[in-house]
């Protein structure tokens, strides 16, 4: 079994477009939309959930005021200022609470307690392609979105296995912090894409920074090429002094935002264009797997 | 004024409204702009300016003593984190699952686990006029960016309280950080992009900043590409659109290379003109 996850670094360089075309030429294959915090990937693939589940990870706080004998230890220990006080009342705020547990083992009289908490929910879809969509919600302002993403590459390859698919496409979240940490975990090959913007180029960067420590391989899609042809060049050079695979530049297309607007992926959408296009990205990605 | 620029989805031109605005209202007022996206952080390409000041971001976690401890197990039974785990004669801490709570260092009946400082990022206080800039960087391979999120306002609080209009170029999505940025700001406005994946993004912010019970509008950008339905969907929320940008190549061109937008491009001036304008009759800025 193989794994590509698809990032950026930076956001809007049509990652989720990239990967959404890449479902509809890889054969053998399901999808995991692991940017748990902003999915999309369903908005194109419209998927029929098969099966649903709440996700419960992490812990926070709760004092019950009829034990509580107001001493204000919790609030004295917590580093992450959670104990509200209101008069001689304690009240834990939720948003402050990392669920450390420090003020449940410090309290005299065994007045807090730590439920655990629902933080999302994940899926496990069949979509218009008939291919299964593994994906998630993260809850409003949820913590735990690393393990919310393991949770959905977990269940990808259990059913990966199950199904006899040998490749699984990850679409990833943005950033460098804990989501795309988890979300490179036990990858084959990294996709990134990005855009000829000064920002762009930054984020990829760093990302390739985490990535190198991963010692996955990479390799890279150019988007929106012709936007700026120095700083296209200057990524060109940057993937190649990196041993990063460059694939293919693509100019800058209107298709990736009318596609979008019909709820259509590229090779949906203009199929003559895009297909052939997609297909020889898929092959030179196979190739990089193997 | 505490004004947070938000939005669910990434690369809808946070930075960029952020920026420009910044550097617009700081013609006329003191203005501080905060790029809390610690991620990727990304103002600082299009603000050059005086380096005023430069700081190291840390925190605390456990660092196991071997000589004191009598390897009772109390720290790893603590953490709730898997950060301290007893593994037969040692115990091994692993600082990237590590909150900083205190709990095992400070229920360690020997001592044995003090806290030391480990470093997250790097601040940096820019000074352009009457702008104050800062950012602040993640170190790559730190998971978390809470911390840094959060000394960085707690840094513009203690250095800079006076200025009329604090801007906060917040993180994508709507988790953690998110809420990190925004949860104390006055009034969050939200950048969004007139396509299903911009309307969908944004959604999911409206229903973020109402979790947060933080009054709200929206800037819609690149307009002329997609469709209308993020302008039904302010509508029917009641959700005020404070202005709206065209999708213009050339913008698009002037961004890459990291070039600002408020001082060449008239129908963004007018644009910003119109935030402004809502923010001072909202009682901020000047």
């Amino acid at each position: 079994m193989k794994e590509l996850v698809i990032i950026s670094g930076k956001g809007g360089t049509g990652k989720t477009s990239v990967a959404a075309a890449l479902a509809f030429v890889a054969e053998n294959s399901l999808i995991a939309d692991c940017d748990v915090d902003a999915a999309d990937m369903h908005l194109i693939l419209k998927p029929d959930e098969e099966f649903a589940e709440d996700f419960y990870s992490g812990l926070k706080a709760e004092i019950d005021p009829a034990i509580c004998t107001s001493c204000g230890l919790c609030q004295e220990i917590c580093r992450f200022h959670a104990i509200k006080q209101v008069d001689s009342f304690f009240s834990v705020d939720f948003l402050a609470c990392e669920g450390c547990g420090y003020c449940f083992e410090i309290c005299p009289v065994k007045a807090i307690s730590l439920p655990q908490q629902n933080v999302g929910q994940s899926f496990i879809s069949n979509t218009k392609l008939g291919t299964k969509l593994i994906h998630a919600r993260l809850g409003i302002g949820a913590d735990n979105s690393g393990k919310l993403v393991a949770k959905v590459k977990k269940d990808a390859k259990r059913i990966a296995e199950e199904k006899g698919l040998y490749y699984i496409l990850v679409d990833g979240s943005p950033g460098i912090g804990c989501p795309v940490i988890s979300s490179l975990s036990g990858a084959d090959l990294v996709l990134f894409v990005t855009e000829p913007s000064l920002s762009g180029l930054s984020d990829l960067q760093r990302v390739w920074e985490l990535t190198k420590r991963f010692a996955i391989k990479g390799v890279c899609l150019i988007n929106k090429a012709d936007l700026n042809a120095e700083i296209s060049a200057q990524i060109r050079d940057f993937l190649s002094r990196e041993g990063i695979g460059l694939l293919q530049e693509i100019p800058y297309d209107e298709d990736f935002s009318r596609a979008i607007t019909q709820g259509q992926s590229l090779v949906e959408y203009a199929p003559e264009k895009w297909k052939p296009r997609f297909e020889k990205i898929w092959e030179q990605i196979k190739k990089e797997l193997k | 004024m505490k004004l947070a620029i938000a939005s669910g989805k990434g690369g809808t031109g946070k930075t960029t409204l952020a920026v420009n605005l910044a550097l617009h209202a700081a013609n006329s007022q003191k203005v501080v702009l905060l790029d809390l996206d610690v991620e990727e952080p990304n103002s600082g390409i299009f603000i050059k300016g005086e380096l005023k000041r430069e700081k190291q971001l840390v925190r605390h976690v456990p660092v196991w003593e071997k000589e004191a401890c009598t390897l009772c197990g109390k720290c790893s039974e603590v953490c709730r984190f898997n950060a301290v785990l007893k593994l037969g004669k040692h115990i091994l801490v692993m600082p990237e699952l590590c909150h900083g709570c205190y709990a095992c260092s400070e229920l360690c009946p020997e001592n044995a686990l003090p806290m030391q400082e480990s470093a997250l990022g790097r601040l940096r206080h820019h000074q352009i006029g009457s702008l104050d800039f800062v950012e602040s960087k993640m170190i790559i391979g730190v998971e978390m960016a809470t911390p840094l999120i959060e000394q960085t306002l707690a840094y513009a609080e203690a250095e800079i309280p006076h200025a009329s209009l604090q801007i906060r170029d917040c993180p994508p999505g709507t988790s953690c950080s998110v809420i990190n940025a925004t949860r104390d700001a006055d009034f969050a406005l939200l950048v969004t992009e007139p396509t299903p994946f911009g309307l969908h993004d944004l959604s999911l912010a409206v229903q973020t900043m109402r979790f947060l019970k933080k009054p709200m509008a929206v800037v819609v950008n690149r307009v002329g590409i997609g469709n209308d339905d993020v302008f039904k969907y302010c509508e029917a929320e009641d959700i005020p659109i404070w202005a709206s940008f065209p999708h213009e190549r050339a913008i698009a061109e002037l961004y890459s290379r990291g070039e600002t937008l408020y001082d060449k491009v008239d129908s963004i001036r007018a644009g910003l003109d119109a935030i402004l304008l809502q923010i001072s009759k909202l009682g901020g800025g000047k």
